[in-house]
């Protein structure tokens, strides 16, 4: 009589059922088999972790990044480029909860109009934000290379990285300082022909110089790796007496030749004071103005008149 | 072609699905696509897979930390996740905690490595709440994503003697 067999769940439907019996590896060799490869796997692991261990231009690596930097790229371009008309309307309203009342109230009073607009409101956002980078080229009297943010490293790997559309083909090269309309979002880490990688101020390995606007004290930003909205920064002044007030603005305090931050550039504002008695230092929490969980459109600081295969959008407003 | 799927996997998790992060964290479709590779052709294929797949999270751009450590965590999971198949049999309910087990082992061997290596690491609070996201989203989208990887993988399965 033929056994009763009962009808897979839906979830396995395809997939072929396991052979009753003793499987495959109560064999003795298959059983070696299987150890010694994954003992050459894991070695394989520890030994890329050896050789990678301190990442940067002299990792045997590097050129193996690059080469996947240069494949993976166009296409994370390509991808993000074919999803943005979607993702710009969902992005718009739901990453920033904290404006969501203020948004709920304007809606009211704009849905009419906004119902006319409705077709056009993609291409005016785009408008706008390149209006906030040609005004903020102005401002520090630098030429912007323009570029989309088009992949986000994943907050698993407890780095906050992103990669953008412009590469060395942009006139970009590493350690440039990279911002948007709203403030600083980070530096070339390394680039390849037709993107780059950017570390977020907010890393935990980020650091940058920051200047107090109102006292003109210095002091040094790290990142908190903060994810999502949640993301802050740790100021500690050089001058550990003096503390700075709350709400005060801090902007970057630059290094020789703008490399790798150039002056200038508002990093975000104090939100909390801490003064630490037992190891007699003023440790304060930035709020940075630039909401990282919504990075679209970023410049990248370039000399001007650098050469580069798009517009580039020169301190006096105008595109290169 | 177990290869195709990996590189299709990787971008959507750095290029799509970041629109619909919760505070940055993505489901980690490279573990599900390892997990179905270990659900369908055992530990060894499955370690091997997990191998190049950590290998192109570890390489491709945004990635900036020690190469190897996602490597290492995909290789562990398609092993454990292999020799789990082996010891039950295969239901919905089995997958899922499969997949569980493995969203929680990667993230957990990916952020060990990081704490041996000294590479930037947040605190334990951060890194417990991300672990239990990326275990929320990874079984979330079992659904979705496995029974077509599984019949694909299925599909084109080489016949074995």
């Amino acid at each position: 009589m033929r056994p009763f067999r009962p009808r897979p769940p839906r979830l396995l439907r395809g997939y072929r059922p396991l052979r009753p019996g003793p499987d495959r590896f109560d064999q003795r060799s298959d059983r070696a088999r299987l150890r010694s490869r994954m003992v050459a796997l894991v070695l394989a692991c520890l030994t890329l972790m050896t050789l990678d261990h301190h990442p940067g231009a002299g990792s045997p690596l590097e050129p193996a990044r690059s080469a996947m930097g240069s494949v993976f790229g166009p296409v994370e371009s390509a991808t993000s480029a074919a999803i943005r008309p979607v993702t710009d309307i969902g992005g718009w309203l739901h990453s920033r909860t904290s404006m969501q009342n203020d948004i709920a109230s304007l809606e009211a009073q704009n849905s009419r109009l906004r119902a006319q607009a409705a077709t056009t409101q993609y291409a005016r956002n785009q408008l706008a934000e390149y209006q906030g980078l040609t005004s903020a080229a102005g401002t520090l009297g630098q030429a912007l290379v323009p570029a989309h943010v088009v992949a986000y490293g994943p907050a698993q790997s407890f780095s906050r990285t992103v990669t953008i559309d412009a590469g060395s083909d942009a006139g970009i090269t590493p350690d440039q300082t990279v911002l948007n309309a709203d403030g600083l979002v980070g530096r070339v880490l390394r680039v390849t022909a037709t993107t780059a990688t950017v570390l977020l101020i907010v890393d935990s390995g980020s650091v940058v110089g920051g200047r107090v606007g109102a006292s003109m004290k210095v002091g040094f930003l790290h990142g908190e790796g903060g994810l999502g909205d949640h993301g802050s920064l740790d100021l500690q002044l050089v001058d550990a007496s003096q503390a700075p007030a709350q709400g005060d603005t801090i902007v970057t305090w630059g290094s020789h030749d703008g490399a790798p931050y150039v002056s200038g550039v508002p990093i975000g504002r104090v939100t909390t004071v801490y003064a630490s008695l037992r190891e007699s230092t003023q440790r304060a929490v930035i709020k940075p103005f630039v909401d990282f969980a919504a990075l679209d459109l970023v410049g990248v600081v370039v000399p001007s008149g650098t050469h580069s295969d798009r517009g580039i959008i020169e301190a006096d407003g105008t595109l290169q | 072609m177990a290869g195709v799927l990996v590189l299709v996997a990787l971008v959507l998790q750095v290029a799509v699905f970041p629109h619909l992060a919760w505070d940055g964290i993505v489901p980690n479709f490279c573990l599900l696509v390892v997990v179905a590779a270990a659900l369908v052709r055992g530990p060894g294929f499955a370690a091997t897979l997990g191998f190049f797949a950590g290998l192109a999270l570890d390489l491709a751009p945004p990635a900036d930390h020690v190469a190897g450590r996602w490597a290492l965590a995909l290789v562990i999971v398609g092993y454990v996740a292999g020799l789990m198949r082996q010891d039950t049999r295969s239901s919905a309910t089995t997958v899922v905690a499969t997949v569980a087990a493995s969203s929680f082992i990667g993230t957990s061997v990916y952020a060990l490595s990081g704490v041996v290596l000294g590479d930037a690491v947040v605190g334990s609070g951060d890194l417990l709440r991300v672990i239990l996201v990326a275990l929320l989203w990874d079984v979330l989208l079992t659904p979705l994503v496995l029974p077509g990887v599984i019949r694909l993988l299925t599909r084109l399965e080489p016949a074995r003697a």
